[in-house]
C-alpha cells in the first residue's frame, strides 16, 4: 500500500499554506529581531509544495519509517524550516516564542538532536547531499519507497564536496533523490553569482547526469508541476529542481533592501510586516 | 529485510522546559556576526582588517583572500582599500587553501580568512599538502574560535587549536583583544612560514594596552604577578583571569597571569621558570577543548622538564556544546569571570 501524505484530504490551499509559513517565520523573527527572515520568506514557496503536496508523513510521528525524508544542510534555513514544521503540525504552534532562546528546541541553526522533524544537522555547508547520498542508497537497500529531499542553496553549490555527492548520485542511480537548490543568488558576502561562477545551472546538473528542472521558486504552480515531474520521470537518474527565489518575498519593503543575508528588522517593523501580509491572507 | 532505526541522540530532541521570555531572564542567540561581548569595555573596530590595509602600504606582496566570509572575519576593509589585491574565492574552502598556497609560490604572502571551524576541518590536508609540508607563507586567519557564537556545534571551533597543533610547521597564534590582534597580524606578516591564527572580528575590547604589553611571536609574557595561584592562558581567557585576578584579589587570593598567545612553538622556557618557581597553584585557562589545546600543551612541557606542580585546566568540556546566548554558555562551560573565579577558590579551599 502507497504511504499516506500527512495532509491528504485537506482542503487548506497551497497559497494559504506558503502564507503560514511565511508568517510563522516572521512571528519568529520578531523574538530575535534579527536573522535569516530573508531566505525563509524566499523559500516558503517551496517548503509549501514540498510538505504539503510532494511529501509523504505522519506528523504525530516524525520519525515514521515510510516518511519521506527531508534533509536540510543549509542550518541557517531553520527558520523557515520550523515555520513548515509549525504548519504541518509536527511542532507546536506555541513553541514560536522560544525560537533561538536558550533551552529552545528550535534553535538559530537546524540541527537533529534538537527538534523533531530535523532529520539531520546542518549549518557546515556541503554535507547535506553527501548524507542524502547514503540515506537513498540505504532506503534502497531496505526496499523502502521513499524518497530522499535535500534543500541546498546557491552558495552551497561552491563546496566541492556537494559536486563530489552530485556524481556519486548519478553513478548510484539514486532515483529517489530529489535536490532542491534554493537559488536566491545571495550569500554572506553578497551576489552568489559575483562569488564562483555559478551558472547555466540547469545544463550544469544534466551534463553530470541529472533529470534537471529550473522553475521560478515562487510560482506555485511551477514548483508544484516540477516537484510531481521529480517524482514520476522515468529515468533511473537523481532529480534535481532549481527554484530561482527572491528573498524576502512577499514583504515589499524588505524585497528592496541591498543585504538581505543576514538582516536586521525594528521592532514596528515586524508589525508592519505581519500587516502587509495579513492584508494579503489567501483562502 | 528488517533494519533498525537510527538510534538518534535523545539529549535535546525531548520537549524541554518552555523558557520564560517575558521575564527577560532568558537571553537571545548571540548570532554569528556578534562580537565578544566587550562588557563595557573600551572597544577598537576590525583590528585586523585595519593592520592589513596599513601593512599593505609598505608591503606589496600582502594579498587577502577569503572563503565567502570577508565581512565576518574583518577582510573586507582590507577589501575595500586594496580591491585589486583581494581574491573572492567563493564558498569554498579547500581551494581557498591551494591558491593561497599558489600565491605563496609565486612570492605573494597570502592572508585566508574564513571560520577557524572551516579552516580546522574541512580544509585540514590542503593546508597541511599545499601550504605547511612546502613551509610556504601563507597566514590563515580565522574567526570564531572556540566557543564564541552561540550557533551550535557547527560553528564552533573548540578543538582547533588541537588540530593544528598536530601539523609541522605551522606557527599557531591565540590573541587576546584589539591590541594583540594589531601586533601580532604585523608580527606574522613578517615571520616565514605559514601561521594559523585565530581572530576576534568586530568591536573587539581594548584591554592589554593599559598593561603595557607587547606581542613577540613566540613569547608569553607575565602580565600581572601574583603568589598564590598562576594563571597560564591564552586568547580571550587571559582578559578573564585579568578580570577574575582583580576580584580574587579582593577576597586574599593572589594571582598572576602569564599569557602564552603563542601556542606553537609554546614558550616552554618562560613557562617552567614561572611554574618552576614554587608555591603556586598552576591553571591553565583557554577557550578550547580541555583535549589537545594549550592545557595539554602546557601539561608537556612541564612533565617532559621535569617541573612538578600542582595543575589544574579550565577550558571547554570535550563535547558538542549546545546552542544558545553566549553568557549563558560561557557560564555553563565554565570559561566565564564568575565560574574562574568560582573554581579557583574551590580549589584553593581544598589545597
Amino acid at each position: 500500500m502507497q504511504p499516506q501524505s500527512g495532509t491528504l484530504g485537506s482542503n487548506v490551499s497551497l497559497p494559504r499554506r506558503a502564507w503560514a509559513i511565511r508568517r510563522n517565520a516572521l512571528l519568529m523573527g520578531a523574538v530575535q529581531g534579527q536573522g535569516y527572515i530573508g531566505q525563509a520568506l524566499g523559500a516558503a514557496d517551496l517548503l509549501a509544495v514540498s510538505y504539503f503536496h510532494a511529501m509523504n508523513y505522519r506528523a504525530d510521528d516524525p520519525e515514521w519509517e515510510g516518511r519521506d525524508r527531508f534533509y536540510l544542510s543549509i542550518g541557517h534555513y531553520a527558520i523557515a524550516l520550523y515555520a513548515a514544521l509549525i504548519e504541518a503540525g509536527i511542532l507546536p504552534e506555541d513553541e514560536i516564542e522560544t525560537y533561538g532562546m536558550d533551552e529552545s528546541r528550535m534553535p538559530m541553526s537546524g540541527m537533529a538532536a534538537y527538534t523533531p522533524g530535523m532529520e539531520i544537522t546542518g549549518g557546515s555547508l556541503g554535507h547535506g547531499l553527501g548524507i542524502a547520498v547514503g540515506a537513498a542508497l540505504g532506503l534502497k537497500r531496505k526496499e523502502n519507497p521513499a524518497f530522499v529531499y535535500n534543500l541546498l542553496s546557491d552558495g552551497e553549490l561552491g563546496e566541492g564536496s556537494t559536486w563530489e555527492a552530485v556524481m556519486s548520485a548519478v553513478q548510484w542511480k539514486l532515483d529517489n533523490l530529489i535536490a532542491v537548490v534554493d537559488f536566491n543568488n545571495q550569500q554572506a558576502d553578497g551576489p552568489s553569482r559575483d562569488a564562483l561562477a555559478v551558472g547555466a545551472d540547469a545544463p550544469k546538473w544534466a551534463a553530470f547526469g541529472w533529470y534537471a528542472q529550473e522553475v521560478d521558486g515562487n510560482d506555485l504552480d511551477a514548483v508544484t508541476t516540477a516537484f510531481d515531474n521529480a517524482r514520476n520521470h522515468p529515468e533511473a537518474k537523481p532529480r534535481v529542481i532549481i527554484c530561482n527565489t527572491k528573498m524576502c518575498k512577499g514583504i515589499p519593503f524588505l524585497e528592496e533592501r541591498e543585504k538581505t543575508h543576514f538582516i536586521r528588522v525594528e521592532a514596528d517593523e515586524w508589525e508592519k510586516a505581519l500587516a502587509l501580509l495579513d492584508e494579503d491572507k489567501p483562502l | 529485510m528488517t533494519i533498525p532505526a537510527m538510534s538518534r541522540r535523545q539529549s535535546k530532541y525531548t520537549p524541554r522546559s518552555v523558557p520564560v521570555s517575558e521575564t527577560g531572564e532568558k537571553l537571545t542567540t548571540s548570532a554569528m556576526i556578534a562580537s565578544l561581548d566587550a562588557e563595557g569595555r573600551d572597544t577598537i573596530a576590525a583590528p585586523f582588517g585595519h593592520a592589513l590595509v596599513d601593512l599593505a602600504k609598505t608591503r606589496a606582496d600582502i594579498v587577502g583572500l577569503s572563503a565567502d566570509l570577508s565581512k565576518y572575519t574583518d577582510l573586507h576593509i582590507f577589501a575595500q582599500a586594496h580591491p585589486d589585491r583581494f581574491y573572492q574565492m567563493g564558498m569554498a574552502e579547500a581551494v581557498l587553501m591551494s591558491a593561497a598556497a599558489g600565491m605563496a609560490r609565486e612570492g605573494f604572502t597570502p592572508f585566508a580568512t574564513t571560520y577557524a571551524v572551516f579552516a580546522a576541518r574541512r580544509a585540514y590536508d590542503f593546508i597541511a599538502m599545499a601550504i605547511a609540508e612546502e613551509n610556504l607563507p601563507v597566514k590563515i586567519v580565522c574567526a570564531l574560535p572556540g566557543l564564541t557564537t552561540g550557533y551550535g556545534p557547527s560553528h564552533q571551533a573548540t578543538e582547533d587549536l588541537a588540530i593544528m597543533r598536530g601539523m609541522p610547521n605551522l606557527t599557531v597564534v591565540d590573541p587576546c583583544d584589539a591590541v594583540e590582534i594589531d601586533q601580532a597580524t604585523r608580527a606574522i606578516a613578517a615571520t616565514d612560514g605559514p601561521v594559523y591564527m585565530r581572530l576576534l572580528r568586530g568591536q573587539v575590547p581594548n584591554v592589554l594596552g593599559e598593561y603595557g604589553y607587547k606581542f613577540e611571536l613566540g613569547k608569553a609574557k607575565v602580565i600581572r604577578d601574583g603568589t598564590d595561584v598562576l594563571f597560564i592562558s591564552s586568547g580571550f581567557m587571559t582578559m578573564r583571569c585579568l578580570d577574575a585576578a582583580m576580584v580574587l584579589a579582593k577576597d586574599g587570593v593572589s594571582c598572576a597571569v602569564l599569557h602564552s598567545p603563542t601556542i606553537k612553538p609554546l614558550d616552554a622556557e618562560t613557562i617552567i621558570a614561572e611554574a618552576g618557581k614554587g608555591g603556586r597553584l598552576v591553571v591553565t585557562a583557554e577557550n578550547h577543548s580541555i583535549t589537545g589545546g594549550l592545557g595539554e600543551a602546557v601539561a608537556g612541557a612541564l612533565m617532559r622538564s621535569g617541573t612538578f606542580t600542582d595543575f589544574r585546566q579550565i577550558a571547554l568540556p570535550d563535547e558538542f556544546l549546545d546552542a544558545g546566548a553566549l553568557p549563558t554558555l560561557h557560564d555553563q562551560y565554565g570559561i566565564s569571570v564568575g565560574s574562574i573565579i568560582d573554581r579557583v577558590k574551590e580549589w584553593m579551599d581544598g589545597k
